[in-house]
């Protein structure tokens, strides 16, 4: 191995007086040598982004600091260089990538201009030379037409393209180290996967050292030469990703690794054949623009689902998976009508959903429940967790007393204290509010629970549990679930049938077993073949 | 379509929105107003101190208010559209005349507020924010404090004793000298007007000025902590250009939208410092209007305010979508 270069002693970064840990970071030791992927694993809190933004003094000043430690890159020390000539590093020697380009590009700058700037204040070039360059950059990332791309905004690009001019970005003055962060955790699976691929060429083109941040065990597998995992600050494993991934020494990794669900699918459960709920040619159209007399902007019409069909059999769990933007969401919450459907059907135990008004779906609404994504939002901050989960019941009918002492059966059922009851949602990590969302779906005893996303927004190790979870109260309760996902390592573990969507409309469905050994439609075999991470845990 | 085309096309659509808001405007207002107890000839009676109800019958019948309310409504809407807003009783001068008359100086006052307190607003609020926690920022902050709580007639009535009596900086009152000057467009009568105009436009704009400061700082810190900062920081920009070019784009875009929204409420607040300076604008006239019942001359004044609010509003939204490539014109 040839010299690093950037070597990280002994780093602290000291947190304000009174959070949750004194560090962040805490006496990481790290070595970058060039031409080299290094990927540094960890869940939400270990100070993986704190550890790589101290890298270019990017830590949110005074209040996050690095208290000791040095960062040396060449004969360089990063943390007490002057913050001029840090500025002079920064985009030209050390690069950095974010995870959502949506929010980490200028909206109101064109992207041709927020390339330019990056050459503008760090090499003397003409205007008309620097535009060239920016054009070839945006050529060798592969955006297709460069010359429209430059003067768009960020907002009329895709969430790929988008990724793309980022990097593009970040290549300007072809750096010697860049850091990424995050940056495909907010792109559909397809998207990521070819923008890995871009990485892993450019890097190898420009003999890059890579600082890749990642939470994603398979995309470490993919991109990774070496690992590092972090936990609370420490970094308890470092090695070749061949060692780190097939043979984990420290518990915590083992534990990460484990967590990871496989992509064999489960073996089949026996299920009855009679249908719970059948969608028979669901429709939804969104359309926006037209307007008076035609004198709007031109209308715009998008197929969220188009001519749906499909069965959920008793006990079975069907899983909707695809793309954002594939209408999945917009089936959900049709069948749980939060959304009004224009045509089709939605047959309950035979009786049609979709034509009621308020009055009459409202004993139908306990029959049918749902799980949100986003545990954060989808609780009321301002009501105690007990009567989020009782309310619904009550509403129905159920006697106070009866519903309480429900409430507190359930809060044990998905592994919560009792003592739960009287505190209010922020109490709660992520994973416990997903457990509440849970309860209160339950607590009306539904036949069918629709969950929409349900593990996405949490840490692998959380997520396992919650599938657990969810595994273990089907069982119990004779629940029918549609499980919504863009995730088929999810879906292979949870889901006994699969419907997979793009653009509105159903383009596959069968046994999960059956479509992950041969599917039919190539945008499931686009899919499958996208799965980071898929040759090192197939199964 | 080109930007432009597009553009064009956005203003047709909005000005044919704009007919049926103003209509129903108009209604609206007609109806209000004939609400209220009296009208011009119990005031006119009053006035004359020994009218005879045979007399006020008689004087009602002539200015049409014995019509049964819809038919009054009918015959006032077709005069409108005939450009055709009645007579003042009060004046004896036709409405729109007088409206017309009274219009100009009150748009010169509201558009030199504006300026002033957009300008000086987003000036201070970023001086502010750039300066954060520091004597700067803080003397911003109780300024802005101050002027934000201090009533606006108790304002203009320092300002004279201060500037006009005391001082003698500034005329108390009026727009310009007595017609010292014909020529509207002379060096000496522009100057005379501008003199005259300090006062009240630096009374009006400064509670605006306080809640644009305020508002700019408070977008300018809220910009400062978004990611695309953190990109730009990353790129190895300076301090001034991620202040001045990225944030400052961005920050801009709630203030313009307060003061596109807030137009409507300066014609409101232009009632009061008309009257402290003595501005003949349409504020004044509408105070006077009210007092007098003279029903035709406030609804011409009411007219003619909406229509500005819906120009104003208009203006504004094409400056936003100019600012902000998000919002999409057409």
């Amino acid at each position: 191995m040839s010299a690093p270069l950037l070597e990280i002693r002994d780093l602290h970064v000291a947190l304000p007086a009174g959070s949750e840990r004194p560090y962040a970071v805490q006496g990481v030791d790290l070595d970058l040598a060039p031409n080299e992927i290094l990927c540094i694993v960890g869940e939400s809190g270990s100070g993986k982004s704190l550890m790589s933004r101290s890298i270019m003094g990017l830590l949110p000043k005074p209040h996050v600091r690095v208290s000791q430690g040095s960062i040396r890159f060449g004969d360089e020390d990063l943390v007490t260089v002057s913050d001029a000539r840090l500025r002079q590093i920064r985009g030209s020697d050390i690069a950095m990538i974010f995870q959502e380009p949506m929010t980490a590009l200028n909206p109101v700058m064109t992207i041709g201009d927020q390339i330019d700037e990056v050459f503008r204040f760090h090499a003397k070039m003409r205007r008309k030379e620097r535009q060239e360059r920016a054009l070839s950059l945006l050529d060798d990332v592969h955006i297709p037409d460069p010359k429209a791309t430059m003067s768009a905004y960020p907002h009329e690009l895709s969430g790929g393209q988008r990724q793309r001019a980022m990097i593009a970005m970040a290549l300007a003055l072809d750096p010697k180290i860049i850091i990424a962060d995050e940056p495909t955790t907010a792109l559909d699976v397809t998207a990521q996967a070819q923008i890995l691929k871009l990485i892993k060429e450019m890097q190898e083109a420009h003999n890059t050292g890579v600082l890749f941040i990642t939470h994603d065990f398979g995309v470490v597998a993919d991109i990774a030469d070496r690992v590092a995992v972090m936990q609370g600050g420490i970094m308890v494993e470092a090695g070749t990703a061949a060692e780190v991934l097939n043979n984990p020494q420290h518990p915590y990794t083992q534990n990460l690794i484990e967590s990871v669900p496989s992509l064999t699918p489960r073996p089949p459960r026996v299920q009855a054949a009679e249908p719970v709920l059948q969608i028979e040619n669901l429709t939804k159209t969104f359309r926006s623009g037209g307007g008076l007399l035609g004198f709007g902007a031109k209308e715009r019409i998008v197929h969220a689902a188009k001519d749906v069909t499909l069965e959920l059999r008793k006990g079975e769990t069907l899983g909707i998976v695809g793309e954002s933007g594939s209408g999945k969401s917009t089936v959900a919450r049709c069948i749980v009508r939060l959304v009004d459907a224009e045509e089709g059907k939605i047959l309950l135990n035979g009786t049609d959903l979709r034509p009621l008004g308020r009055a009459e779906m409202r004993p139908y609404r306990a029959r049918i429940q749902m799980v949100f994504q986003d545990p954060f939002a989808s609780l009321n901050p301002r009501t105690k967790v007990g009567k989020i989960i009782a309310q619904g019941p009550m509403i129905q009918g159920v006697p106070k007393a009866e519903a309480q002492e429900r409430t507190r059966e359930l809060l044990s059922i998905v592994g919560l204290d009792e003592r739960a009851y009287d505190r209010y949602p922020h109490e709660f990590s992520g994973g416990q509010r997903q457990r509440i969302g849970i309860a209160r779906a339950l607590a009306l005893n539904p036949d069918v629970l629709v969950a929409d996303e349900p593990v996405s927004a949490l840490d692998v190790s959380i997520q396992a549990q919650i599938l657990e979870l969810l595994d273990e109260i089907r069982e119990r309760m004779t629940l029918s679930m549609i499980f919504i996902t863009h995730d088929l390592r999810v879906a292979a573990q949870v889901c006994d049938r699969l419907a997979v969507m793009r653009s509105g409309v159903v383009v596959e469905t069968g046994p999960t077993a059956e479509i992950f050994r041969d599917p039919q439609h190539e945008y499931t075999r686009a899919l499958l073949g996208a799965v980071p991470g898929k040759e090192w845990r197939a199964g | 379509m080109s930007r432009t085309a597009r553009r064009l096309r956005y203003v047709f659509k909005r000005l044919l929105q704009a007919l049926p808001i103003v209509l129903a405007i108009v209604i609206v207002n007609f109806f209000l107003l004939h609400m209220a107890e009296g009208d011009a000839v119990d005031v006119l009676a009053g006035e004359a101190g020994s009218a005879t109800p045979e007399y006020m019958a008689e004087l009602r019948a002539k200015f049409g208010l014995d019509q049964p309310l819809p038919v009054q409504l009918l015959v006032y809407l077709k005069n409108v559209f005939s450009f055709d807003l009645g007579y003042s009783f009060r004046h004896e001068m036709p409405v729109l005349d007088l409206v017309l008359d009274r219009f100009w100086p009150t748009l010169l006052l509201m558009v030199s507020t504006i300026l002033l307190a957009v300008g000086f607003g987003i000036v201070l609020g970023l001086l502010a924010a750039t300066g954060l926690n520091t004597w700067r920022d803080t003397l911003i902050s109780i300024f802005a404090l101050v002027t934000y709580a201090t009533p606006l007639f108790w304002v203009g009535l320092m300002f004279i004793v201060i500037f006009a009596l005391n001082l003698g900086w500034f005329p108390t009152s009026g727009m310009k000298n007595v017609a010292a000057f014909n020529d509207t467009w002379s060096w000496a009568n522009i100057k005379d007007v501008a003199h005259h105009l300090v006062l009240p436009t630096i009374t009006l704009s400064l509670f605006y000025l306080a809640l644009y400061t305020r508002l700019m700082r408070a977008s300018m810190l809220e910009q400062a902590g978004m990611d695309y900062v953190t990109t730009a920081r990353a790129k190895g920009l300076t301090e001034n250009r991620i202040m001045f070019v990225h944030v400052l784009r961005n920050a801009l875009l709630p203030v313009v939208t307060m003061a596109g929204v807030q137009v409507g409420a300066l014609i409101g607040g232009s009632v009061i410092v008309e009257s402290v300076f003595a501005w003949p604008g349409l504020g004044m006239l509408a105070f006077e209007a009210l007092f007098s019942r003279d029903l035709n001359l406030l609804l011409g004044i009411f007219l003619l305010s909406a229509l500005l609010v819906v120009a104003v509003n208009l203006v504004v939204d094409i400056i936003y979508s100019s600012l902000d490539p998000r919002i999409e014109v057409g």
